[in-house]
C-alpha cells in the first residue's frame, strides 16, 4: 500500500478530495435542519462526484487518445453543474414557498405528507 | 203491405230495445235513482209497459193488413217480413247480422211476453219492497250465529229483469240462427243472475250454477246443429231475402234469389214438402243434383241411374233415406238439444225446480213467458227443418218429461216446486204436441200456459209474501185472509187443468190441451204402430195428474183449517200493486184461448204456420212413421174443399173423443184431489203408507239428482281428486324438489363465494393494508432520516456486494 502523502499528485489524490467532499456533503445533508444548509450539502455531494469524474477523465488514464477527445469526464461534470444549477433553482423556489407557508425553512417541520 | 214492411220492424225494434235502454240506464244510474233505487223499478216498468203498447200497435197494424187472411187455412207460403238492421261482420260467406223475422207468431209472442213481463214488473215492485232498505236475509245465519244483513238490491233486480226481457224479445224477433243463439245465451246468463239473486245463500248459488251448466250441455248440441246447417246451407237466415216492400227477391228464372234455411228445406218448387237440401246431400257425399229440372235434362244420358236418384228424392215411400238425410236429422236434433236444455226437458230438466231459489217474480217470468218458452218457441220456429224422425224424438222426450214431472208434482210440498214441476210437465205437453205434428197446438199451449203459469207463480208469490214460507203443510184456510189471491189462483188452477164445457167453451188451458190431445189421437190413429198410441194415453193421463196436483195445491193452501195458526194470523192480502196484475192475468188465463171468429189466438198462430207442415208426411228412415194433417184433428170448416167426406167424419170423431177425454180426465183428477184434500174423505197419509215405495220414488224426484250425482258429479269429483292428488304430490313434489335442490346448490355456492372468493380478496386487501401500514413509519418526513437511510442502504449494498456476493 503506497502512502498517498509521499506520492506526487495523481488521480488518487483527486479521488481522496472528492470522497472527503462527498462525505462532508452527506453529513451536512443529514445533520442540517435549515433547508439552505441541506442545499449546500447537496452542492458538496454533487461537486465531490464532479471531482471524481474529472479525475477519471484526466490524461493519465487515457491510454489510447486517438480513439477519443479525452474529455468524457469533463463533459459529464459540466452536465452535473448544469443539473445542479437547475436543481438549486427549483429547490430554492420550494424553500421560498415553504417559508411563505410556514414562516420557517426547518425541513423537519415539512412532514405533512408523512405516511 | 208496403207500409207494414217498414213500420212493423220499427215498432218491434222499439219494443225490443226499450228494455235494453232501461237496463243501461239502471246499470249506470241505478243506485242514484231515488231512495234505494226505487225509481229503477218505475223506469223498468215504464220501459216494458211501452214495449207492450208498441207490440199491441204492431198487432193492430198486422190485423189491419193481414186480418182478412185470418181463419182461412193456407197451404202456401207463410206471410212474414224479414230483413237485417245491422251487419256485425262478413267473413267469406259467413254473414253475422242483427235481423228480424216477423210473422204473426213473432207478434203474438211479443204481445204475450211484454204483457206478462209488464204485469210481473208491477207485481215485483210490491214483492221486492224488502230490498228497498237494509235487507236481513232470514235464511242465512252468519258464522257467529247472528243475522246476515246487507244493503237492498232493488235496482239491480230491475236491471236484470230489463235485460231478461230484452234478451227474450231478441230471441223472438231474431231473423237468423246466429242471432238467436246470441240472445239464447243472453237469456241463459240473465236467468243465472236472477236465480242467484240471493247470492249469499249457498242453495241459490248452486241453483244458478246448475241452471247455467245444464243449459250449456244443451247449447253444445245446438252448436252442432248450427254447424251442420251452416256447413251445408251456407246461411243462417230463417226467411228468404226480401226487398224493402216485403216481397221475396227473385232471380230471372223466378226462383228465390237468396233462400233462407226454411226455403232450403221446404222449397217453393217442391210445394213446401220436406226435401234434403242440395247442400246437405253434397256434404254427405251424394250428388247435390236433386233438383227436379236437372233430373229432366240428364234423363237421356243416364236414365236408369237418374231414375234411381229420383226415387231417392221422393224417398218417403222408398224406404232408404236420401243422401244427406242424416245430416238433416243431426241438424234438427242439434237444435232440439238446445231447446231441451232451455225448456227443461228430460234429461236436462233438473235445473228448473232448483231455479225456484230466485225471487218469485223471477220464477214467474222464467217459467212462463221467457226462458223456458224460448226453447219451445225455437222448436216452433225451426219446425220446417225437423224431419219426421226428429219430431218423433221430440215427442218421446216431451212424453217422458210430461209424465215424470207430473208424478213428481203430486208429492212435492213446496208450493213453488209443485208449480215448477207443473211447468216442466206442461213444457213436456208442448214438446209432445210439436212432436206429434201439432205445431199450432204446441204454440197455442205455449201462449196459454204462459198466462196461467205466470198467474199461478205470482199467486204463490203472494201467498209466500203473506205467510213467509214455501211449505204448503204450514198453510191452509188462507182464502178468508187473501180473497183476491185465492180466486185468481183458483182461476189459474182451472185454466191449467183445462176446465171447460165440452164442445163449447172453457178456460184457455181447455182449448190448448184439447188441441194437443186431439192431435196426439190423430197421430195415434194415422200410425198402425200401437207404440205411438202411448203419446195419446200419456197426454190424457197427464191431464188427470195435472188437475190432481193443481187442486191439491189449491186445497192445501186456501181450503180447510189453518195448519199453522201463527202463520195464519200473520197472513194478509197483498198490496194492490201485487193483486191487480193477478186479476189482469186471470182475465187472460180465462179468455185467451177462446175460439172467437176472426182475430183469435188460434187463427193468428195458424197464419204463422210454417209452409208445408199441414201436409201428411212420412219418415224416410222410419218408414212406418206418418204425420197426419193437424187440421184433420178438428172439425174441418165447410169452406175447405181439399178435405174428403171421410176425412171430415174422422176429424169430427177425433174432436169429439179428444174433447171428452180431456174433460173427463181433468174432472177425474179434480174429483180425486177433492176427495183427498178438499173433503178429506181419504187420508193422504194412508195412501202414502200404502204405496211407501212409490212415494219415496216420487218425493225423491225419481232419483234424478242422485242419479246425475252418481253418474256425472261423483266421477268428476273422483277424477278431480285424483288429478288434485297428482298435482299435489307428483307435480308439486317435482317442483318442490327442484326448489329444494336449487336452494341447496345456492347455499353451497353462497358458502364458496363468501369463504373462498371473498376470503381471497379480503386476504389480499388485508395484506396490502398491513404492508402499507407498516411502511408508513418509513415515510417520516424527516429529511435527515432519509439521507441516513440512503447512506446506510448504499453502504449495506456495497458491503453485501463486496463481501457476500463477492462481485
Amino acid at each position: 500500500m503506497t502512502n498517498l502523502l509521499t506520492q506526487p499528485v495523481g488521480v488518487s489524490h483527486y479521488m481522496a478530495v472528492g470522497a472527503v467532499m462527498f462525505v462532508c456533503g452527506i453529513v451536512c445533508m443529514a445533520t442540517k435542519r435549515n433547508a439552505l444548509g441541506v442545499l449546500m450539502g447537496i452542492e458538496l455531494v454533487l461537486n465531490g462526484a464532479n471531482i471524481n469524474f474529472i479525475a477519471f477523465g484526466s490524461a493519465y488514464l487515457q491510454k489510447d487518445s486517438a480513439m477519443s477527445l479525452g474529455l468524457d469526464g469533463q463533459l459529464i461534470a459540466l452536465f452535473v453543474i448544469v443539473l445542479a444549477a437547475a436543481e438549486a433553482a427549483v429547490a430554492l423556489a420550494i424553500a421560498l414557498n415553504f417559508y411563505n407557508n410556514h414562516h420557517s425553512i426547518d425541513v423537519d417541520r415539512a412532514d405533512e405528507l408523512k405516511g | 203491405m208496403e207500409d207494414l214492411a217498414a213500420t212493423l220492424p220499427m215498432l218491434l225494434m222499439g219494443a225490443w230495445l226499450l228494455p235494453l235502454v232501461s237496463f243501461a240506464l239502471i246499470v249506470f244510474l241505478g243506485p242514484s235513482m231515488g231512495k234505494a233505487g226505487i225509481k229503477a223499478g218505475y223506469l223498468a216498468t215504464a220501459a216494458i209497459g211501452t214495449s207492450f203498447l208498441l207490440s199491441m200497435a204492431a198487432l193492430v197494424l198486422w190485423l189491419n193488413g193481414h186480418g182478412s187472411e185470418l181463419g182461412t187455412s193456407h197451404h202456401g207460403q207463410t206471410t212474414y217480413y224479414t230483413g237485417q238492421w245491422y251487419s256485425l261482420m262478413e267473413i267469406g260467406n259467413l254473414k253475422l247480422t242483427i235481423g228480424y223475422y216477423i210473422d204473426s207468431l213473432t207478434i203474438g209472442m211479443f204481445c204475450m211476453v211484454t204483457l206478462i213481463a209488464t204485469c210481473i214488473h208491477f207485481y215485483a215492485q210490491g214483492y221486492m219492497h224488502d230490498e228497498l232498505h237494509e235487507f236481513t236475509d232470514p235464511e242465512i245465519t252468519t258464522s257467529d250465529g247472528g243475522k246476515f244483513t246487507r244493503p237492498g238490491r232493488y235496482h239491480r233486480f230491475f236491471q236484470y229483469m230489463s235485460l231478461f226481457c230484452f234478451s227474450m224479445l231478441g230471441v223472438v224477433i231474431s231473423g237468423n240462427l246466429a242471432m238467436t243463439f246470441v240472445f239464447w245465451e243472453l237469456v241463459g246468463i240473465c236467468s243465472y243472475f236472477l236465480i242467484g239473486f240471493y247470492i249469499e245463500r249457498k242453495s241459490a248459488c248452486n241453483a244458478a250454477n246448475k241452471a247455467f251448466i245444464v243449459n250449456r250441455i244443451g247449447d253444445f248440441g245446438m252448436l252442432i246443429g248450427m254447424m251442420a246447417i251452416w256447413a251445408s246451407l251456407g246461411t243462417f237466415n230463417f226467411g228468404d231475402e226480401q226487398d224493402a216492400t216485403g216481397q221475396v227477391l227473385r232471380n230471372e228464372q223466378g226462383d228465390v234469389a237468396n233462400p233462407g234455411i226454411f226455403s232450403h228445406v221446404r222449397s217453393e218448387k217442391n210445394h213446401y214438402a220436406l226435401k234434403v237440401p242440395a247442400g246437405m246431400a253434397m256434404l254427405a257425399g251424394g250428388d247435390g243434383d236433386h233438383d227436379g229440372d236437372h233430373d229432366g235434362h240428364h234423363e237421356d244420358e243416364e236414365g236408369a241411374q237418374q231414375a234411381e236418384h229420383h226415387d231417392h228424392d221422393t224417398a218417403s215411400s222408398g224406404g232408404s233415406a236420401p243422401a244427406g238425410y242424416y245430416l238433416l236429422i243431426v241438424a234438427g236434433l242439434g237444435i232440439f238439444c238446445g231447446c231441451v236444455g232451455k225448456s227443461a226437458q228430460f234429461p236436462l230438466h233438473t235445473w228448473l225446480p232448483d231455479a225456484m231459489e230466485g225471487p218469485t217474480p223471477v220464477s214467474a217470468l222464467v217459467h212462463s213467458a221467457t226462458m223456458v218458452a224460448a226453447g219451445v218457441f225455437l222448436v216452433g220456429r225451426f219446425y220446417p227443418v225437423f224431419a219426421p224422425e226428429v219430431l218423433l224424438v221430440i215427442a218421446s222426450v216431451g212424453c217422458v218429461t210430461l209424465f215424470m214431472a207430473a208424478t213428481i208434482a203430486i208429492t212435492a210440498t213446496d208450493i213453488k216446486r209443485v208449480l215448477a214441476y207443473s211447468t216442466v210437465s206442461q213444457l213436456g205437453y208442448m214438446m209432445l204436441a210439436l212432436g206429434v205434428g201439432g205445431w199450432m197446438a204446441g204454440m197455442f199451449h205455449l201462449l196459454t200456459h204462459a198466462f196461467f203459469k205466470s198467474l199461478l207463480f205470482m199467486c204463490s208469490g203472494s201467498v209466500i209474501h203473506a205467510v213467509h214460507t214455501n211449505d204448503m203443510t204450514e198453510m191452509g184456510g188462507l182464502r178468508k185472509k187473501m180473497p183476491y189471491t185465492a180466486i185468481t189462483m183458483l182461476i189459474g188452477c182451472l185454466a191449467i187443468s183445462g176446465a171447460g164445457i165440452p164442445f163449447l167453451i172453457g178456460f184457455s188451458g181447455f182449448h190448448s190441451k184439447d188441441a194437443i190431445i186431439a192431435q196426439a189421437l190423430n197421430f195415434a190413429q194415422a200410425n198402425d204402430n200401437p207404440l205411438f198410441s202411448i203419446f195419446y194415453y200419456v197426454a190424457a193421463i197427464g191431464a188427470a195428474i195435472t188437475a190432481f196436483y193443481m187442486f191439491r195445491l189449491w186445497y192445501m193452501t186456501f181450503a180447510g183449517k189453518p195448519r199453522n195458526q201463527e202463520r195464519y194470523d200473520h197472513a194478509h192480502e197483498s198490496p194492490k200493486v201485487m193483486y191487480v196484475p193477478l186479476i189482469v192475468l186471470a182475465v187472460f188465463a180465462v179468455g185467451v184461448g177462446w175460439p172467437i171468429p176472426g182475430p183469435s189466438v188460434t187463427n193468428l198462430l195458424e197464419q204463422a204456420r210454417p209452409a208445408g207442415t199441414v201436409a201428411t208426411e212420412t219418415g224416410a228412415v222410419l218408414t212406418g212413421l206418418t204425420y197426419p194433417n193437424e187440421h184433420h184433428a178438428h172439425p174441418i170448416p165447410a169452406g175447405d174443399t181439399h178435405a174428403t167426406d171421410a176425412e171430415r167424419k174422422r176429424a169430427d170423431a177425433i174432436h169429439t173423443e179428444a174433447n171428452l177425454v180431456a174433460f173427463s180426465t181433468a174432472l177425474a183428477g179434480f174429483l180425486l184431489a177433492t176427495m183427498f184434500y178438499g173433503l178429506r174423505k181419504i187420508d193422504p197419509t194412508d195412501v202414502r203408507q200404502q204405496f211407501a215405495r212409490t212415494y219415496r220414488f216420487l218425493i225423491n224426484k225419481w232419483w234424478f239428482d242422485e242419479l246425475y250425482d252418481a253418474i256425472f258429479v261423483r266421477p268428476v269429483l273422483v277424477l278431480a281428486k285424483m288429478i288434485s292428488w297428482n298435482d299435489r304430490t307428483v307435480l308439486d313434489g317435482i317442483v318442490d324438489g327442484s326448489v329444494r335442490t336449487v336452494k341447496l346448490v345456492s347455499r353451497i355456492d353462497n358458502l364458496i363465494d363468501r369463504l373462498l372468493v371473498d376470503g381471497l380478496v379480503n386476504l389480499i386487501a388485508r395484506w396490502t393494508y398491513d404492508i402499507g401500514a407498516s411502511l408508513r413509519s418509513v415515510q417520516s418526513g424527516k429529511l435527515s432520516w432519509y439521507v441516513m437511510a440512503i447512506v446506510v442502504g448504499t453502504v449495506t449494498l456495497f458491503v453485501m456486494a463486496s463481501f457476500v456476493l463477492r462481485i
